[in-house]
């Protein structure tokens, strides 16, 4: 299991081929990488602020969580922090199973659970100066109920 | 003695990313009120509970918690991850 929180880019081919290698008991490998997007061609940059410890913390006991749910081989979770422009990866989620439906649903829970419980904050700055943070979404905090019992 | 730490937004409105707060309350319910009536930038950051998450030595917690043993207390807006 990994877990990094980091300012640089990553290279998501690297981290795949990297990723759960010489094992022979996998049947799956799923990943996930979210992009800075700008639908409306306004977006300057986006800037990610973090709870330094907290996070690190925060992202380990979602990762914890999921590998007591799911039978994974593997886990590997990168999020970004710091200036971001269009275009940028912001994270990559991998899981490693040896079936696909635990691979691909680990990753979604991984990703429902990042988006509102790791302490990420993304402020957006456009072309025209203007800032905002963005708000967190009730569908993102909906998402999290299907994985309730 | 406790840490006290703002982001986001929140920090945006107080100021300042962290400070040291001398505070005999007992839940952060009463360190808001602490807070809130010091200056108008912390009953601007407060103003709405409900727009706030308060977290005490990293783990996500709520306003009607105990600080009792608590080192660090954060205070900022629902989270945006991935």
């Amino acid at each position: 299991m990994t877990v990094r929180v980091q300012t640089e880019s990553f290279d998501q081919g690297a981290e795949l081929t990297g990723f759960a290698q010489g094992r022979s008991d996998l049947g799956a490998v799923v990943s996930f990488t979210g992009i800075v997007r700008d639908e409306a061609g306004t977006l300057d940059r986006m800037e990610i602020e973090h709870y330094p410890g907290m996070t690190e913390k925060a992202i380990s006991s979602i990762v914890d969580e999921a590998t007591r749910r799911w039978s994974l081989a593997d886990c590997l979770v990168i999020h970004r922090h710091g200036r971001l422009r269009p275009g940028d990866q912001i994270m990559m989620v991998a899981t490693a199973s040896a079936h696909r439906v635990a691979a691909f649903e680990a990753a979604e829970f991984l990703m429902d659970y990042l988006k509102s419980r790791a302490p990420f904050w993304k402020k957006e700055f456009t072309k025209d100066g203007s800032t905002d943070w963005v708000d967190a979404k009730v569908n993102d905090e909906d998402a999290l109920k299907r994985w309730k019992e | 003695m406790i840490d006290v730490m703002y982001f986001a937004w929140v920090r945006e409105r107080i100021g300042e990313p962290r400070e040291r707060v001398e505070t005999s309350a007992a839940t952060v319910a009463e360190l808001v009120d602490e807070l809130r009536a010091r200056e108008p930038r912390y009953a601007a950051a407060f103003e709405d509970l409900s727009a706030l998450r308060v977290a005490l030595d990293q783990e996500l917690s709520d306003f009607d918690a105990s600080l009792e043993g608590v080192r660090e207390v954060a205070f900022f807006p629902p989270m945006t991850g991935g």
